[in-house]
């Protein structure tokens, strides 16, 4: 596979994306657009899923993936670059991304509302895959730019008074988190002259105060928009608030977009400043969001807050990971905490989707998603029941899902570098997440009558069914793959 | 070089300035003139490391940072107006939340009806 391939998975989205806008133009009317609009959705998120099939088929074989594109080489150009780990999150996000789609075809009964969807998603799409094959910092300041204003614009879709509030919200913050990162990428040029992320990694071997400089402003700006507590504050009324397609979407792939960015940083760029004090801040701030996230998860009242809330915590656990690779000497330990960690980020993506395109067919089912009023849900939706407990199985990290797998290398990581404090709080989020999980699947079990058919609604309750199932059954039983990806051995000795 | 440093510190100035205004205003119009005010604070930084002396060209990859920065801040400042104005409508209406069609990313698609929201998003 020639790396060519690479400017497809964001040139398809983005074509996508504007035919889109042409199809709406040339129908006239919005009621005879909007069958042509899914058609075109599907068809786009079809081929960009293939794209990234072929990506990750390529790394697998022959490793990293570049394209400098246009022939213009580091300092001047810009380049695309494929990995493990961004093939990995490039898979994961486009699976979500098609199961989003199906979903949403089905999903907006008025059709200005498909109207305004399409165009804003693909480009979220396109944004996504284009920060996750980033190579260098400006590109990545760019894409990161473009999902943020597309993630807002869609947040804001029902145009409700809360939704527009809260996006707005997310909107600003979001902006200021994107220019402290500017501004640390400004430091960085200033010191070594490029932006490419593997000739600065190079040039950063003896640390001075602009690079803790640059490190601490970067990161601040993505803990930002990945909603690391205590920044987490504009999460859950915009995700609670926004259509069931775009919350998915929100909570399991543009916050992770963030997350991964601070992922590469402190991995590939700052590992030198990566020292065990200051990882040990990002650990404590997770700690806080896994214990005030699950709380919050456990009082909510609605089944959407309930998720976003879920979303703080689960972010929180990617973050206990920093301390220990800190701590953590080269070698199959080592690794095996960077797949754990990866392996954690996957499978949230896919069990909130799951979680989240579900809650939504049950909110639109019910006429809301009051948690307490939720009797009768087994029986009615029991196809999306079941995503929402096999979604939960996943959040709480029960075996076989994925983040079981992630959460026990986690702790065996905490207790091979002594730091045993990550164990109780990766116990309390555990004992929690399984109190708001059961909360929930308590009340949709109340007694009824007997279910009349599984799937009530196939459009959207197999791709919800689809993800959550992933995230468990194919992140959990068969994570040995991803070890290969990453470029580990497989497996390890966990 | 004494320019330079002249022009890199106010950059920092104005984004501190920007980040100070951003957080303690609740206006909607001036957190987005606190947030252009940090942004423009950055490019001051950006345009001021371009300088290679008087007798040698700038250095242009700031400088096309730069206008890539500017188009980002416009259509980010925009869109924020479009959402601000939209709220505005719906406070006036005060009240029903569904059936309203969402707000477009293009200010000037909607004829001005008042002139500055001033809406609280804190």
């Amino acid at each position: 596979m020639s790396p060519e391939v690479l400017a497809f998975a964001v040139a398809v989205p983005l074509l996508g994306a504007l035919l889109a806008v042409i199809a709406v133009a040339r129908r006239g009317s919005e009621t005879a657009a909007s069958p042509l609009l899914n058609r075109v959705g599907l068809v786009t998120a079809t081929l960009t899923t293939l794209v990234i099939a072929a990506v990750t088929a390529s790394v697998w074989q022959r490793g990293t993936l570049r394209l400098e594109i246009g022939g213009w080489g580091a300092p001047l150009g810009i380049a695309l670059q494929a990995d493990g780990l961004s093939a990995a999150m490039c898979v994961m996000a486009n699976l979500v991304a098609l199961g989003i789609s199906v979903y949403a075809t089905g999903y907006f009964k008025s059709p200005d509302k498909a109207l305004q969807f399409w165009p804003l998603w693909l480009l979220l799409w396109a944004a996504l895959n284009g920060l996750f094959l980033a190579a260098d910092l400006f590109n990545l300041y760019v894409m990161l730019e473009l999902l943020g204003l597309t993630a807002a614009a869609l947040g804001a879709l029902t145009g409700s008074r809360d939704a527009v509030s809260a996006n707005l919200r997310y909107l600003l913050v979001g902006l200021l988190g994107s220019m402290t990162y500017l501004l640390g990428v400004a430091l960085l040029y200033t010191a070594y002259g490029s932006m490419d992320i593997g000739l600065l990694g190079d040039a950063l071997q003896t640390p001075d105060p602009i690079d803790a400089t640059a490190l601490v402003l970067m990161t601040a700006g993505l803990a930002l928009k990945a909603a690391l507590f205590p920044l987490h504050f504009w999460l859950p009324p915009a995700h609670a608030n926004a259509p069931a397609p775009v919350s998915a979407a929100l909570s399991a792939l543009v916050v992770k977009a963030a997350f991964y960015l601070i992922l590469r940083l402190w991995l590939d760029l700052f590992a030198p400043l990566a020292t065990p004090g200051a990882s040990q801040v990002l650990g404590l701030l997770g700690a806080s969001a896994i214990v005030w996230g699950s709380w919050r998860a456990l009082r909510a009242e609605r089944l959407k807050l309930l998720a976003a809330y879920s979303t703080v915590a689960q972010i929180g656990y990617l973050f206990l990971f920093f301390p220990l690779l800190a701590a953590m000497p080269d070698g199959p330990g080592r690794d095996n905490l960077i797949a754990a960690l990866v392996l954690m980020a996957l499978s949230h993506g896919f069990a909130k989707s799951g979680l989240f395109l579900a809650a939504g067919l049950v909110q639109q089912h019910a006429g809301h998603d009051r948690i307490d009023e939720l009797g009768g849900t087994a029986q009615t939706l029991p196809a999306a029941t079941f995503a929402i407990a096999l979604a939960g199985s996943s959040l709480i990290g029960l075996p076989p899902s994925g983040s079981f797998i992630g959460k026990w290398l986690l702790m065996q990581g905490a207790l091979e570098t002594g730091q045993w404090w990550w164990v109780v709080v990766a116990v309390i989020g555990t004992l929690l997440a399984g109190a708001y999980v059961f909360r929930v699947l308590s009340h949709a079990f109340g007694l009824e009558p007997t279910p009349i058919r599984f799937i009530t609604d196939a459009r959207a309750e197999v791709p919800a069914l689809m993800l959550a199932l992933i995230s468990v059954a194919a992140l959990g039983l068969a994570a040995g793959p991803l070890w290969t990806l990453l470029g580990f051995d497989a497996g390890g000795d966990a | 070089m004494t320019a330079q440093f002249l022009y890199g510190g106010t950059g920092m100035l104005l984004f501190v300035l920007g980040i100070w205004s951003f957080l303690v205003h609740e206006p909607l119009v001036r957190k987005l003139i606190a947030l252009n005010i940090m942004g423009g604070g950055v490019f001051h930084v950006l345009i001021a490391i371009a300088y290679r002396g008087d007798d040698t060209a700038p250095d242009p990859v700031p400088h096309a940072l730069v206008l890539t920065g500017i188009v980002v801040a416009v259509s980010a400042t925009a869109l924020a107006l479009a959402l601000g104005r939209r709220l505005d409508e719906l406070k006036l209406r005060d009240g029903p939340d569904a059936d309203s069609p969402a707000p477009q990313a293009d200010p000037s698609a909607r004829p001005d009806k008042r002139a500055g929201g001033h809406v609280d998003v804190a």
